[in-house]
């Protein structure tokens, strides 16, 4: 029997359009599109030229410091375009797929009878390093560095969010060579934790892994919160954070040999007609399933990911690299709402009592509904926030980027995507994953 | 409504950058603000928001006083007609109580708003909504007779020294609202404390004229007590200004000469109910004051030396400003301890102080203003060792890591 942590604090936003449990086939699309932006830490450098053909599989950049650390095409076709923004940052890698869907073959491995090296060279060559994230930082995990354990995260708690259960289903041998692989890279433990309302045999039988059940609220699926609970970070070390979904997709490379950076999406949202569950590439573009599928005549908002972490995107933009969901809710900007203040509409919800709570589910906007403010109101965060980490303190001293003050905190234990409630309730309207990503990336300039 | 909005996406441009008006960009956007929910979406972070923003916030604020006022309002009526000797129907009474309120309502708000709106443009800022709030607190624990341009003076000095140059709303150490009343009552002690403020014995705008009565005195129940000759609380009685004496249900329901908002235990209470039902104000603070003030009061009670120490708890939770210190100021989340441990230490403190002072210093008979602000200079501290227990917790934390990899 696996132990049990019960979280107390956190929401669970009742919101509208989560997608039923119905696989509803594969989608293409011509272009392919990779962004170097969506892997946190990591500084592009390009592998690939203009009208270069590539494999799936084949790199298209690496990171400056870790050559070894690249990161791969998902189709097999023709590099037609690099877009570049301001300081020529690169926005976009484009792949125009040939449709041969040509596999590079790294071969088939067991892990049983690899190295700790052969299983990271393995992971890293294949590109799918990108799948391990690091504390402190949260940025992809500097390859050379010992973690002291591996947290995995067996669920998804956020709004909307897809079922782990259902994504893996059929994908057993591949999660278990991934906890396997995991486990050969660490001294330490390789932690996997579970929902109560985990049935997935996979996961609640899993082996090679350490295995604890969470129940509770949203943010008890966020790796973070179990990193805390179960062995929280103390500076000076470095623990490794994934999700069982890309666990499988690590697991998948050793079981069949090739980078298959396929991904199972959810496609939820309040403007959804028909939702379920897609498969598809990285970078897909999404445009074939919004088609006649969203809500017309009023202003939309595409997400890859859920409402509280994902990615803004365009109704042609594409899947990213770390989303296993994609949302559609109204925009809002074409919403004027008279007198809020007093309002008592039914349509509005908030989590704390200054509105009545009705058991029904919301169709939320994009809208801030407030103005920026000084943080005023107390003890607001803390209700959302399931760690022994004081946030409104440990915010206000990443403003002031007193070092000293956020490493006493608690900085190292945290993730942008661990504040997303604290910045949903915010009366003051604070953008507090952007706050907590800046300062984590000044942190690690000023401490590397 | 919709006219409206027309009209104001017209005139819109004017206030943008570069228009004629635009140093009038925050007054303009709080008006629209305050008429329409902002359709500004979100750029990055979560993409949907919680309903309750800054301005509900404070909304609810001023509904829960909106009891205290109206009953204080009454009273101010009350007492002058009984002052007066002159027999009135209640509607003449709230009649007479809201001409008395509302010039002050009105200095307070112009006043402090107008400094808000002014110093938002400089700023670039929104107005934040902190001063709908003082604004109606300011005149609800004031004397009745504070003149008008006493009031102007107070509000304007406090916003400015006591909110502005910290920052603004959200960064002040001190209550806005205490500010001024210590200001005033430091500045102008005969004006804000002694036997002829707390009731209105002139007319009002022509309203209610008349000459006081022979039996008049218009000293509030604390101030006698605090000049009695009386050895301990049993020879004592509470009279009302025209020598009758008082009972419980008087003081509890609120016809007792006082400051305006502070009279009525019983609106008071309503407003609490409101405030925590919506957890707005903390029921922690709140609870904590009381058992700070309980804890006091046994220990004076016990080594009673005069009528003051003696006096029962029910009348020191009834009488003055305790129960409105302590669901209104005490709460003020800028002010008080940000952290939940802290908020226990915070509250027991101000009502352990409140009572002291009272007690100990039959000068100041009104202890909880200067409790409240004693404390608000110490919530910082307090929440700095609420907090350093974390931080040891962490840094114990490493210690032990490192033993168990050596």
């Amino acid at each position: 029997m696996a132990n049990r942590i019960k979280i107390k604090k956190g929401l669970q936003i009742p919101l509208l359009g989560e997608s039923e449990l119905t696989a509803r086939g594969t989608v293409t699309s011509e272009f392919v599109r990779i962004c170097p932006e969506d892997y946190p830490g990591v500084a592009p450098k390009l592998a690939v030229k203009v009208d270069d053909t590539v494999k799936a599989g084949s790199p298209l950049f690496y990171e400056k410091k870790h050559p070894e650390m690249v990161f791969v095409s998902p189709v097999s076709g023709v590099v037609t375009e690099i877009e570049r923004g301001e300081r020529r940052r690169i926005l976009n890698i484009v792949v125009k797929a040939d449709g041969t869907e040509e596999y590079i073959d790294f071969g088939k491995k067991s892990v049983a009878s690899l190295s700790p090296e052969e299983v990271k060279k393995a992971i890293l060559e294949a590109g799918l390093w990108f799948a391990i994230r690091q504390r402190p930082y949260d940025i992809v995990a500097v390859p050379n560095k010992q973690p002291r354990d591996i947290f995995v995260t067996g669920f998804d708690s956020s709004p909307l969010a897809p079922s782990y259960d259902f994504i893996l289903e059929g994908q057993e041998a591949d999660l278990q060579a991934g906890l396997d692989a995991l486990a050969k890279l660490t001294a330490g433990n390789v932690y996997l934790s579970i929902s109560s309302k985990t049935t997935n045999p996979a996961l609640r039988q899993a082996k090679n892994a350490v295995i604890t059940e969470f129940d509770g609220p949203h943010p008890a699926g966020n790796v973070g919160v179990q990193v805390n609970h179960l062995k929280p970070v103390n500076r000076g070390e470095v623990v490794w954070t994934l999700n069982a979904l890309n666990v499988a997709m690590i697991g998948r490379v050793f079981n069949k040999g090739v980078a298959d950076l396929t991904r199972t999406v959810a496609l939820t949202g309040s403007e959804i007609k028909e939702k379920g569950y897609y498969n598809m590439l990285i970078g897909t573009e999404l445009s074939s399933i919004f088609e006649g599928n969203v809500t017309e005549g009023i202003s939309l908002r595409y997400i890859s990911g859920n409402p509280l972490t994902g990615r803004k995107i365009e109704k042609n933009g594409v899947l990213r690299a770390y989303d296993a969901q994609v949302t559609v809710i109204p925009e809002g900007d074409d919403v004027h709402e008279a007198f809020g203040w007093a309002s008592f509409s039914p349509k509005r919800y908030s989590a704390g009592g200054t509105y009545l709570q009705l058991k029904k589910k919301y169709r939320l906007d994009a809208r801030m509904l407030g103005g920026p403010r000084a943080i005023i109101v107390s003890n607001e965060y803390d209700k959302v926030f399931p760690m022994d980490i004081f946030p409104e303190q440990l915010i206000k001293s990443t403003l002031a980027f007193n070092i000293e003050k956020m490493e006493q905190l608690g900085i190292y234990e945290v993730a942008p995507e661990d504040f997303a409630l604290c910045e949903f309730v915010d009366t003051s309207k604070l953008e507090l994953q952007r706050i907590i990503r800046t300062g984590l990336d000044m942190l690690r300039k000023e401490m590397e | 409504m919709k006219a409206l909005r027309n009209y104001l996406d017209k005139i819109k441009p004017n206030f943008e950058e570069g228009g004629k008006l635009h140093w009038l960009h925050s007054t303009y956007d709080a008006f629209e603000t305050f008429l329409f929910v902002p359709n500004i979406t979100s750029r990055s972070g979560v993409h949907i928001h919680d309903a309750r923003d800054s301005k509900r916030t404070m909304i609810i604020v001023v509904i829960a006083l909106i009891p205290a006022l109206l009953v204080g309002m009454y009273n101010v009526g009350l007492q002058h007609y009984m002052a007066i000797g002159q027999q009135a129907s209640i509607w003449d009474m709230f009649l007479f109580g809201l001409l008395a309120m509302l010039p002050q309502l009105v200095v307070s708000y112009v006043v402090g708003l107008g400094i808000e709106f002014a110093i938002a443009q400089a700023r670039k800022e929104e107005v934040a909504e902190g001063f709908l709030v003082s604004g109606i607190l300011i005149p609800m624990i004031l004397p009745v007779d504070t003149p008008l341009w006493m009031i102007a003076v107070a509000t304007a000095f406090s916003v400015i020294f006591a909110k502005e140059v910290f920052g603004g709303t959200g960064y002040n150490v001190f209550n806005v609202a205490l500010i001024t009343r210590a200001f005033l009552f430091f500045s102008y002690p005969s004006k804000m404390s002694g036997d002829q403020v707390w009731v209105r014995t002139s007319d009002t705008f022509g309203v209610g004229g008349g000459n006081v009565v022979d039996s008049y005195s218009g000293a509030t129940p604390l101030g006698q007590l605090a000049t009695s000759e009386a050895a301990n609380f049993s020879e004592f009685t509470f009279q009302g200004i025209t020598g009758q004496s008082l009972s419980i249900s008087d003081m509890f329901f609120g016809f007792i000469p006082g400051s305006m908002g502070e009279v009525s235990t019983f609106a008071i209470i309503l407003g609490a109910i409101l405030l925590i039902a919506t957890g707005v104000g903390s029921w922690k603070t709140m609870l904590s004051v009381f058992l700070g003030g309980a804890v006091a009061i046994v220990i004076t009670n016990l080594f009673a030396q005069n009528a003051l120490m003696d006096m029962p708890m029910h009348y020191h939770f009834l009488l003055g400003g305790f129960a409105f210190g302590a669901v209104f100021m005490a709460t003020d989340p800028v002010t008080s301890s940000r952290t939940e441990k802290g908020k226990w230490i915070y509250g027991f403190f101000i009502g352990l102080l409140a009572v002291a002072i009272r007690v100990f210093n039959p000068g100041y008979p009104e202890g909880m203003m200067l409790a409240i602000l004693f404390m608000n200079a110490f919530a910082p501290l307090i929440d700095f060792y609420v907090v350093d227990a974390n931080i040891k917790r962490r840094l114990k934390r490493v210690a032990t890591a490192k033993t168990a990899n050596e």
